[in-house]
This record gives structure tokens, sequence and C-alpha cells, in this order.
């Protein structure tokens, strides 16, 4: 089919779900409603489907699928069109969040069925897949930034669902303003790049981007990139900007699998894998990335081995598994960061729609405390929920074993990379490996916790098929990407197929090419990350298990650090305290006292002095309409007489 | 004659309103009047030729001969998009009104058609004096609107917005006078025509206040940035607009401000170069205090009308910024954002005196919950914050993304201090739509003897043009900067020795005629 065709209703199809739910928002029923909106993203997904064999029967060098619908600004040397590229790196990216987005959407229209408004539900959940297509697709930085703000603002609406809930509206409005931090950080970068390099065109961008390494902090490459990487800690919630993130869990709980663990958090890593030559060219920011990426997720991993509520303790765990993406990109190993961001999808997606299967069951109830033992009541979600958690551990043959590993081999062995990288991944592992394992002996083993009243139950089919497909792709979704130390032993040696797929569009670190690690040494450090995820999950096995009243003992035996660490380091009460309450003090102050005894006490007495003394003022304050539209008119009359008679 | 007829049918249209004898029939009369125009307005785009920079469709006839004073108007790409933005908002503006101006009716909308002929005839005079007679006589239906149609403390805010205004008017007034014996001197016969002004070489002397040309360069941005208005002479705008009914501060916001900022770009850079490239740091410095500034005050704001008002304030400090860099990108940028603050201001303001009119509040304090008692009032308010923050795909957004980045280009520093005005802007509209819209019911929505009713079939065909030009504006750019091109290049071009010439009417000569031919 003509690929402009096949593009136009990739794009269009979830906007029209979105218009036919939206302006028919109050009568359309669950399923009904669902079912467009489910429809709308199937269709992308075979578009998205389509393309992609388009490309894969390409040449290897020619796989590029671009089309330009309108020329959308052009002011002087800016030309931005509305341009769409699929090229390998769009085209994972699309088939995740179409894919994936089908079924979510489709564990929605059961897990939203009792709600009022499921129309706008499901609008806003089409406009997100929308916007969310137009950032990985857009050709420029403009077109992608368009979309960048268009998520933005739907995850805002859908943080905000339930907006009579102050609490869950304030969680929408925080999670837009700090995106807008990075927002601008964003524009700044575009300005600097657009400035040095002409074109904002990403493919332009990384074709002129420069060859030898810049070694200033101040060189366009850095100064840019640096920008657009805070850009990126923003959407993608990575320190400083990360506190938007856990709040966003307010939203209802499939919107967290598909906004924020499947696609919009990812979209920060996506754009440094797009621009993957500029970024190379800035080995300065390439170190901040790698240093905030890693220390991300060892900070997010020790809160969430504090947390209690089923859904921040994935949001943590979501913001420390982003801070492996940006640590893989941070060392150049660009394909890492694009395999783990896939596979991510599948297992933290899968985790996320299986945590709604529980808070759906247990009516409500987030808190684990209150779980415990729903393996028996909750089969599916179990097993599927068992999948999910041995894909994020890293054992292997699961998913996250293949893309982690790769990371944390990369972080080590990259000529960008550093030993203490790779020992902080490990230290995340092994940190996640706890929380995840105490997750799940929290809610689905040892003994039952839940109050007398709550009835756990299996969900529905609605909401066991997408789990069941994402537990399968958990399973096997890594295979795609095994190294060749594994393939190697392996019958038939699998080849490498992400690796191959990407290679044309990335650019490695400088001698990465000839830099490998023999392969004991890959062994060894692999033996190492699996033993100590695998020892630290045991031990958590051990504490929620089978002695739950050691964990209260090692909490209070840590004391303040223990208090300190489940407070979320009080970042939130820092960022209040020193940033958001001092501004509002000082607008107040601006306003009362600059505004109103300073400005306008200097233009009343300008006005007395002007007009001869208060006493005029008054004679003038009669609030006779006409008399001040003749004083008007005589002092025109006045002047041009004055002039005329001269 | 087609301007001519365009600015002065709204004063034939005020007398036929003033001397019609059934009441009951005066706001269809008055709607339908704002219609005509509204669609005369669009024959110009017929008759207006995109690719040349020159001044066109002119008519041009001597007035008073001794001083030179003509009656002249014409258009050009800068002129044009203001005079479309001022008959758009005529009709909207009139059906926004139509329940909430209840005394005086035919008083009102006369006033409102005078009006319109003063703002239409500052954008189009381009005889000095002949201008001034309209940016004057813009004053007297304004003072009329909020004096008797405003509210309580209606005649403090009309005195307050009297002593700014003159102030600057008169100044400016003293300036033009000179700027004619300045071309007596320099031509041989005294002129006001802003075309002879363009000729006119001014001294100029870097490093002092006291040289020629930086003395009429201030006596006219003076009067200038109180319109627009530039920090610190933003004062009199809040408490004008909190006054103002609702038509009063959709007008004010929607076109008065972009009188301002318009002359800036007519009168000042290409009159008065050196001086503007001289003290452009000053207005930098300003435009970006205000921007920031008027972001910080509208966040505390606890009246909703206010909070716009300042807001205004901010996104002017945008359009001043702008303006003040002399390049493609800002220039482009600040005339798209004066036609995107009318329309997403003027919007706000007319969502916000629909809500008045039910609850008789602006308190945010007071209000909360309200999204699901007014659903498409919420939906509407929606819309136009998110143009108001400059989403992409909304008209904010390409205003605002073009300013910077000619600010940028042209000073790094100013730009990342103005970038903040982008999350201080999400971070005040979207505090204020959470705490009316969102969270349980307020006093004021709970109410059970005052139900609230959502928006009716009159109050959705108000926003409904307003909303598409957001969408329009934001998605197909192009189409309405392409009308503003060539004039805006010639101007970014040719700014050190700006001339206007005059194309020959009917014409579609490329080669435009010299000024004297036309005559």
């Amino acid at each position: 089919m003509n690929h402009s065709l096949l593009m136009a209703i990739l794009l269009l199809s979830p906007f029209v779900g979105f218009l036919i739910n939206g302006l028919r928002w109050r009568k359309n029923g669950p399923n009904l409603a669902g079912g467009i909106a489910t429809v709308a993203i199937f269709i992308s997904f075979i578009c998205s489907v389509l393309l992609f064999v388009d490309l894969v029967s390409m040449p290897q060098e020619a796989r590029r699928i671009a089309v330009t619908f309108f020329e959308w600004i052009a002011v002087d040397r800016l030309k931005i069109g509305a341009g769409f590229v699929v090229d390998p790196i769009s085209a994972i990216m699309i088939l995740v969040i179409t894919g994936v987005g089908t079924l979510i959407h489709l564990f929605s229209v059961s897990y939203m069925h009792h709600d009022k408004g499921v129309a706008k539900y499901f609008a806003y959940l089409n406009l997100f897949v929308f916007n969310m297509l137009i950032l990985v697709l857009g050709d420029s930085l403009v077109t992608m930034f368009v979309g960048w703000e268009g998520v933005g603002l739907c995850s805002y609406l859908l943080i905000g669902f339930w907006f009579t809930d102050r609490e869950k509206a304030a969680a929408g409005m925080k999670a837009f303003i700090t995106n807008r931090i990075g927002d601008a950080a964003f524009l700044l970068g575009m300005f600097v790049l657009f400035m040095t390099f002409g074109t904002l065109n990403l493919h332009e961008l990384n074709e002129l981007a420069p060859t030898v390494a810049e070694g200033s902090w101040l060189g366009a490459a850095t100064l840019g990139t640096l920008l657009l990487f805070i850009g990126a800690t923003g959407k993608s919630a990575q320190i400083p900007l990360y506190v938007w993130l856990p709040d966003a869990m307010a939203g209802p709980t499939p919107v967290s699998a598909l906004i924020h663990a499947a696609t919009m958090v990812t979209a920060g890593v996506y754009m440094i894998v797009r621009l993957n030559a500029m970024f190379i060219a800035a080995p300065n920011t390439m170190m901040v990335i790698a240093v905030i990426g890693a220390a991300t997720a060892v900070f997010a991993a020790t809160i969430g081995m504090t947390q209690w509520d089923i859904k921040k303790v994935l949001a943590y765990s979501t913001v420390s598994q982003l801070g492996y993406m940006f640590l893989a990109a941070g060392v150049g190993a660009f394909g890492a960061a694009m395999f783990h961001l896939m596979t991510h999808a599948f297992f933290k997606a899968l985790m996320f729609l299986g945590s709604g299967s529980v808070i759906h069951a247990m009516h409500e109830e987030q808190d684990i405390r209150k779980m415990g033992a729903l393996k028996k009541y909750m089969p599916i979600t179990h097993f599927t929920f068992f999948l999910g958690w041995l894909a994020i551990i890293g054992m292997p043959p699961f998913a996250g074993f293949f893309s982690k590993d790769l990371i944390l081999e990369k972080a080590f062995a990259s000529p960008l990379g550093h030993p203490l990288l790779w020992a902080a991944g490990v230290l995340g592992a092994v940190m996640t490996a706890f929380y995840m394992t105490r997750l799940m002996a929290l809610t689905f083993w040892g003994k039952s916790r839940v109050p007398k009243e709550v009835h756990p139950h299996e969900s529905p089919w609605l909401m066991t098929i997408p789990l069941i497909v994402l537990g399968f792709l958990s399973v096997v979704g890594g295979w795609i990407g095994i190294p060749h130390v594994i393939s190697a032993i392996l019958p038939g040696h699998p080849a490498n197929i992400l690796g191959d797929w990407l290679a044309p569009m990335l650019k490695v670190p400088l001698s990465d090419a000839h830099h490998h690690l023999d392969a004991a040494t890959e062994w060894t450090l692999m033996g190492i990350s699996v033993v100590l995820a695998a020892i630290s999950a045991a031990v958590a096995y051990q504490f929620y298990v089978r002695s739950p009243e050691t964990p209260d003992k090692i909490a209070k035996a840590l004391g303040p650090v223990y208090q300190l660490v489940s407070k979320k380091y009080l970042i939130d009460e820092l960022y209040f305290g020193a940033v958001i309450n001092p501004l509002i003090r000082l607008s107040k102050n601006l306003w009362h006292h600059v505004d109103v005894n300073f400005i306008d006490k200097i233009t009343y007495v300008l006005g007395d002095l002007v007009r001869g003394g208060g006493s005029l003022v008054r004679t003038l304050q009669t609030g006779n309409m006409q008399l001040y539209a003749m004083y008007v008119g005589l002092g025109l009359v006045a002047i041009l007489s004055f002039v005329l008679m001269r | 004659m087609l301007l001519s007829t365009i600015v002065f049918l709204p004063v034939v249209f005020a007398l036929v309103i003033a001397l019609w004898p059934r009441e009951n029939s005066l706001r269809h009369l008055a709607l339908g009047f704002s219609l005509i125009e509204f669609i005369l307005s669009l024959k110009i785009f017929q008759q207006f030729d995109p690719s040349s920079s020159s001044l066109q469709l002119v008519e041009k006839h001597m007035w008073i001969e001794r001083f030179g004073i003509q009656y002249f108007f014409g258009i050009d790409g800068i002129s044009l998009w203001l005079v479309i933005l001022t008959t758009f908002l005529t009709p909207i503006i009139i059906l926004a009104s139509w329940n909430s101006i209840d005394k005086r009716v035919k008083g009102f909308h006369a006033a409102l058609f005078l009006l319109q002929t003063a703002m239409l005839g500052t954008f189009l005079a381009f005889d000095a004096i002949f201008f001034y007679v309209f940016w004057e006589l813009s004053l007297i239906p304004m003072y009329f609107m909020v004096g008797i149609w405003g509210g309580t403390r209606r005649i403090y805010a009309t005195v307050k917005f009297f002593i700014f205004t003159m102030v600057g008017s008169v100044l400016m007034l003293i300036a033009m006078i000179y700027m004619m014996y300045l071309t007596q001197e320099a031509l041989g016969t005294m002129s006001a025509s802003l075309l002879d002004f363009y000729r006119l070489k001014i001294p100029f002397v870097g490093g002092t206040l006291l040289s020629l040309q930086s003395l009429l360069f201030f006596a006219f941005a003076l009067a200038f940035a109180i319109k627009v208005p530039i920090f610190p002479l933003h004062t009199w705008l809040p408490d004008a607009h909190v006054e103002a009914p609702t038509p009063g501060s959709v007008i004010l916001a929607g076109v008065m401000l972009k009188m301002g900022t318009y002359c800036f770009l007519r009168w000042i850079i290409p009159l008065f170069p050196e001086a503007a490239e001289y003290w452009a740091w000053l207005f930098l410095l300003l435009g970006v205090i205000g921007i920031v500034y008027g972001a910080l005050v509208a966040m505390v704001q606890p009246d909703v009308k206010k909070l716009v008002a300042y807001s205004s304030v901010s996104h002017m400090g945008y359009i001043i910024i702008g303006l003040f860099v002399f390049n493609s990108y800002g220039i482009t940028g600040g005339l798209y954002q004066m036609l995107n603050h009318g329309i997403s201001t003027g919007a706000l303001f007319i969502l916000i005196g629909m809500i008045y009119e039910r609850t008789h509040s602006r308190e945010i304090a007071r209000y909360g919950g309200l999204a699901s008692v007014l659903p498409i009032f919420t939906i509407f308010f929606f819309i136009v914050t998110m143009s108001s923050i400059a989403v992409p795909l909304t008209n904010g957004f390409i205003g605002e993304f073009l300013i910077l980045m000619g600010v940028f280009e042209k000073n790094p520093w100013f730009a990342a201090v103005a970038v903040t005005g982008v999350i201080l802007g999400a971070a005040y509209m979207l505090w204020m739509f959470m705490r009316v819209f969102f969270g349980p019911k307020g006093e004021l929505v709970s109410d059970e003897h005052h139900p609230l009713h959502d928006l009716n079939a009159r109050e959705i065909g108000v926003m409904i043009p307003l909303v598409v030009m957001i969408f329009w504006m934001g998605i197909f750019p192009n189409q309405f900067l392409d009308w503003s091109k060539a004039s805006v290049d010639h101007l970014v071009k040719n700014r050190s020795s700006y001339n206007l010439t005059i194309k020959a009417s009917g014409s579609h000569d490329p080669q435009a005629l010299p000024e004297e031919a036309a005559q």
C-alpha cells in the first residue's frame, strides 16, 4: 500500500477515535467507547506492522520511509514540515506503542467498565496514542516536541482523571509543570542546535554532528544535547525532575501501564537514541547522562524497597529502570537502551496491569500490607506477574535478563563506561530483586492479611488476555538480542536480531567496534549480577514469607535512615520549602509592594502634579463621562489650534 | 474606497443604531452590522497582493494643505491581520454580551461601533495627525464602556486609565508635530505623511538621551509602552480589566493593547532605527521583566480576571522582546503573538464573563469542582488555557516559539530568562484551573438555590469561531504568515533605511510606483 496513506491512517486512526468518543462523551457506553478506541489503536498496529514489513524488505542501508504532508512553519531559515519517518528505530517504537497500546485499551474496557466517564477516558487514551505517534515519528525536533508536549497534556488529563479528588488533580498539575521545566530546557536546546547547524531535522542533525568529539562544555553539540537531556529528565522522570512520576499513580492503573511505564516516560531515552550521532559528539553530555542514569537507578530503587502502595513500588521501579536506559545511552550503548526500553515496556506494562487486576479484585485497595496469599484467588494474575517478576530481576532466559545484562556489560566495557557505573548498575539490580520479591511475597504469597469483608477474585478474561500476551512477551521478548557468548553455545547460533536491525542507525563510541570483552570476562560479569540478584531475591523471600517480623526489626535498627528513605528523602518537602513557597511569597510581595504600593503611588503623585494638585482631581472625578469626553476633545482642539495658529 | 468604507461604515452603523426606534431588535441589528463589516473586511484578501511589501489599497487626499496633513489610508502585511482581528472579534463581542449588557443597550452598541472605527483607523492611517485622531478617538468609547457598564470601582479605573494614556499621548503629539517641522526642513514642504517621516534622517548620537533621535524615540515609545503596557507602566491594566464589562475587557486585551505593539512595529522601529537598536537592551530587559513579573504576580491573584490581566502583561512582554530583536523570527513571532493574544485572552475574558453572569463572583477561592457541573464550559476553558500556555498545535505555540528563537539568536541570556515564562505560564494557569474546575465543589458551585447551567447554544456559538481559530492558526500557520511575509522581510532587511512605496491601486504590476507618482 501507498506509504503516505499508510502513515496517514497510522496517525489519524487514534485521532478519529478520540474525536468519536470525545464528541459523544455523554452517550457512548463502556463497550462502545472501549470498542471504538481499541479498534482505532489496532488499526494503527496493523499499519505499523505493514510499514515494518516494508522496511524489512528494503536493503539495510535504505530502510527509511519518509512522508511530509505539508509545510508547517516556514520563517526565514526555519523550515519545519509536518514530516514523519519510519526507520529501524521508530519502527520498534510504533510497534510497541500500538501493540502494547491495543492490549492496554482492551484491558481498560473491563477495568473502567463502571466508571461514569468511560468515553472521556478512552478519548484521552486515544489522543495520547496519537501524540505519542507524532513524538516517535516526527522527523524534526520541533515535530517531536509537538508530540512531546501533547503526551504531557494527555498525561495531565489522565492523571487527574478523577478530578473531584483535589489530590489527584494536583498530581496532574505537578506532572505538567515539572515536565514544563524540562520542556523549557528542550526549547533552548533546540535553539542552540538550530543556530549552530541551521536545521532541526533529526536526520540532518545527525549528519551534521561534529565528527570529532567536543572537549568543551560550551560547544554547541555539548550545550545543545545537555539542554535536550534536561528535557529528557523531565519527561523520563530522572533526577532531579522525577518527582512527578510517583504522584502520577493517581491516574487509573491502565494509564500507569501505558503512559507511565511502557511509552511516554521512555520518550527521553528515545530522543537521545534518535539523535545519537550528536550525543556521541558530546562526551561531557554522555558522562552526565550515564551518571544521572546510574544515580537514578540506585536512588529510586532504595525508595522502592520501603513503599507499601503496590503502584508506588512499581512507580519507583520504573524510575529506576529508566535510569538503566539512560545509563546505557550515556555509555554509548544506544542499542542496549532501545532493547531495555522494549523489554521493560513488556514486563512493566504487564506488572502494572497485574497490579490493576489485583486492585480491582481487592476493591480499590492498594496497600500491600492488606494483601497476601492472593495466589490462590488469582492464579492467572499471579502466574503472569510471576513471569514479569523473573523478567525484571534479570533471571535468564527472561526478557529483562538479556537487556539488563547488555547494559551492564556496556557500562563496564564501553570506552565511555566505567567500572563504577557497572557497580552502580549491579547494586541497582540487587535492590530491584529485593523490592520486587518483596512485592511478590507481600501481595501473592505468605499469609493472607486481606480484610474479611473483601473477597478477592480473578479478573474477567478481557483483563487476563492482555496479561497472558504480555507475560508471553516478557519471556521471549529478550530472545531477539542474545549476546554472542550465549548464542555461541546454543544450537543454531541465533543471531542478535535487534543489534543487527539497529546497527545502521547507530553511531558507536569511537573504537567500540574493535573493543570486545573476552568471553571469560563477559561470563563473569553476567554471573556476578545474576547470582547477586538471585541471592537478594532469596533474602527478600526469607524476610517477607518465612519470617515477616525481620523487616520491621531491620527498619527499627536503621532508625532515621529508614525513615528518611521511606519518606522519599523528603525531596518533595525540599522543593516546596526551597523553591515553590519562597516563589509564592516573592510573588505576593511583588504584587503588594511593587505594584500597589510603589508604582501606583508614584503615578498618583505624578497625576496630582500634572493636574495641579488634588483639588482638581476631585472635580475631574465627577463620574460624568460626557465631561471626560469633553476634556479629551478640548485637549485635542487646544493642541491643534496651538499648532495651527503658529 | 475599500479601506475608507471599512473604517467609516461602523460610524454609519452607530448612527443607525442611535436612531433605531425599536429596542428589542437592536442586538440582532448590531450583530448583522458587525457581520457585514467582517465580510467586507475579508474583501481585502481579494485585492491584497501578498507578494508585495508596498502599501496597498491606498487612499490619499490632502486634508489641511498648509501643514501637509492628509487623509491617508493604506494597508500592508503588518496591519492586515490586525484589521481582520478587529472585525472578527466585534461580532463575537456583540454575541457574547447579548445578556450581560442590559442597560443603555443602544448606547453600548453605538459606542462599540465607534470604537471599531477608531481601532481600524489606527491600524490603517498613514498620516501622523490623521492617525493621532483615531488613536485618541479610541479612548472615548472606552471611557464610556468602563464608566457606564463597568464594575463598582469603575470611576477609579477610568481615571487611572485616563492619567496613564493622556500623558503618553501628549508627548507623542508633540513629537509628531516636531517631525512635521523636520519634514519641512528636509523636503521643502511640511508633511505629516508617515511615508515622508520614513525618509527623514534624524541625527543620532549614541550614549546620551539628549540626541534628537533618542528624544523622539522615547516620546513615541512612552505613549506606546503605556498602551502595551510594558513594565513598569502596566498598573492601569489590571484595574481597567477588573472594572470593565466583558466586552470592554475583550476589546481592551484583544485589540487595544495591540495598538501599542503595532505602533512599535509601524513607527518606532523603522522611524528611529539607530535609537531603537541602541536602546533595544532596555526594551528587552523590560520585556523580560514583564514576562516574569507578570507571571509571578498573576500566580497569586485571588480574582480570576485580574489573573488574566496580569497574564496579559506577561504575554505582551513576549511580543515586545520579539519585536526588539529585529530579526525575522522575532518580528514574525511578535506579529503572530499579537493575534494569538487577541484570540486567546479575548476568549478567556469572554469565558470569565460567562461564569460571572451565573455566579456574580470572580473569586477563585469560592469556586472548585466546576468541571463536574459545567462540562462544556470546562472544555472550552481548557482549550483556551492550552492556547494561552502555548501548547503545540495551538496558535500560542507558533508565536512563542518564534519569539524565543528570535531572541535566542540575538541574545541567548535574555532567551534563557524569557523561557521561564513557559514554566510560570503553565503554573499560574493550571493552578487557577485546578482551583476553579477540579476538587470538591466550592460554595458557588454547590449552592442549591442557584443551580448553574452549562453553556447555551448562543454561548457555544460565541466560542466555536475562537476555538477554530486557535487550532487553525496552530496547525496551518503558513496560511497566515504568507500574507505578512513580504512586509516583515522588507522591514527586517531595510530597517536602517526603511521606506514604504505605494502600490498603484488595481494594478498587479509588481513594480511599485514611488509615492509622488501616485498622487
